[in-house]
């Protein structure tokens, strides 16, 4: 067979790892051979599969902690200058680190926000934007299983003007989490929830969005995980449906 | 002194980043929390003992997984790990590549992570990790080959048998289910 030698070197295709010739020439092959375009896709889902499988397991936050310390700069004291020129540097260190340190998680924490708005509009723009479609909680929650390293639990709508829409996955920092769609009034919300610990860039407890998100947006805390509730519908809407994660 | 604190500032921020994929490889090589955890702290702790021998410009990542792969090879657990696994030999061309895979299987890789995972987790260790390198890590094959100490072409071979290894391992699950 003429598509052995192609398949020889599918692998190596499909890492990226070939010249550019011949990744040109492969590319026009596997478009006119069937057997090799569905070989390629077989092992592409496999790959992002073991993509997938692979981010399993997540450091604590205690061991990160830990670590953190044992190789953070040790600061020697040094009896070379006097008291006052200690003391003032001191100060203007502290000064100096606390400013830098607030703009850097300012500006870390701004890029959060402006991901997940990313994330939703995205999905918005999608032509399929949940993988699992189900309005039936469930039916969403288990399909997460083995794809997510957590589990969340999901509130129960009767009496609310909301409607699950269905569920899929998203990525925050490279680490894997839950998006969930919800419907009000033709206004569509989604709600990421990650794990708390594995997201670097630490929030507060309920940070505040920025002004100039286009969207309302809430986001807090809550056994381990972070929650961001976001879409175009009002404020009041946003906070309802956090309320009814928080009190779940 | 200052030479030594901006040294091991800047090897913080090289390395810090590293430390979310360092603990997940760690734990998919040893299997085990605490041992997983032991394993990272000592190749920080080796790595900024080390970094002055480091050549910035060069594959600090490289660098740090060969770090925790050696010291995982010289633990306990990973002479474990090596005493009962007889390599291959990689030096034999690539593996030809598997006729087209099933509908059935795609459907089973994209249902049952937790499959995918033991499947993963039963591989010898010598594929696990070339696995883990190129399809969690995403490495290069020549990330892969600093990293392992190996030669390129030892990269695509041994890659090449790990993937058959896996689909083999997946197989006959997948018989399993649909008989």
């Amino acid at each position: 067979m003429v598509c052995e030698s192609w398949k020889a070197k599918l692998d190596i295709y499909l890492d990226g790892e070939l010249s550019e010739n011949e990744m040109r020439t492969f590319d026009a092959h596997v478009r006119s051979c069937p057997s090799c375009s569905a070989d390629a896709l077989a092992r592409t889902q496999m790959k992002r599969a073991i993509h997938l499988a692979g981010k399993r397991f997540i450091p604590t936050a205690d061991f990160r902690r830990r670590l953190q310390q044992s190789v953070a700069p040790k600061r020697r004291r040094s009896f070379q200058f006097g008291w006052v020129f200690a003391a003032v540097a001191a100060v203007i260190l502290v000064v100096g680190i606390s400013t830098v340190n607030y703009l850097r998680i300012q500006s870390a924490r701004n890029q959060v926000f402006s991901e997940i708005a990313d994330l939703h509009v995205e999905t918005l723009a999608s032509a399929s934007p949940v993988d699992v479609v189900s309005t039936d909680r469930h039916t969403v929650k288990p399909w997460f299983q083995g794809r997510i390293p957590f589990a969340f639990n999901l509130p129960e709508l009767q009496n609310s003007e909301f409607t699950l829409e269905g569920g899929r996955m998203a990525y925050l920092e490279q680490t894997p989490g839950a998006q969930l769609i919800y419907d009000v009034r033709k206004h569509h919300i989604s709600v990421f929830i990650f794990p708390d610990a594995s997201t670097r860039t630490r929030l507060t407890e309920n940070s505040v969005s920025p002004k100039q998100l286009p969207f309302n947006m809430q986001t807090w805390s809550q056994r381990g995980l972070r929650y961001f509730v976001i879409g175009d519908a009002s404020a009041s809407d946003i906070d309802s449906l956090a309320k009814l994660f928080k009190a779940d | 002194m200052a030479g030594v604190n901006l040294q091991s500032a800047s090897f913080e921020e090289l390395a810090m980043p590293l430390f979310d994929q360092l603990y997940n490889f760690a734990h998919w090589l040893t299997q085990n929390r605490e041992e997983s955890e032991d394993l990272v702290q000592e190749t920080y702790a080796k790595a900024l003992r080390g970094f002055s021998s480091f050549q910035l410009g060069t594959n600090f990542r490289a660098w740090m997984y060969r770090i925790l792969r050696n010291t995982f090879l010289t633990s306990r657990a990973g002479l474990r790990a090596t005493s009962t696994v007889p390599l291959d030999s990689d030096e034999d061309g690539a593996e030809l590549a598997i006729e087209a895979e099933t509908p059935e299987t795609i459907l089973m890789s994209r249902s049952n992570s937790q499959r995918l995972q033991n499947a993963i987790e039963h591989l010898p260790l010598h594929y696990r990790e070339i696995l883990l390198l190129c399809e969690v890590e995403e490495m290069s094959y020549q990330e892969i080959a600093e990293t392992l100490s190996i030669p390129i072409g030892t990269v695509m071979s041994r890659l090449s048998r790990a993937r058959k290894t896996l689909r083999d391992e997946l197989r006959p699950q997948f018989e399993q289910r649909i008989n």
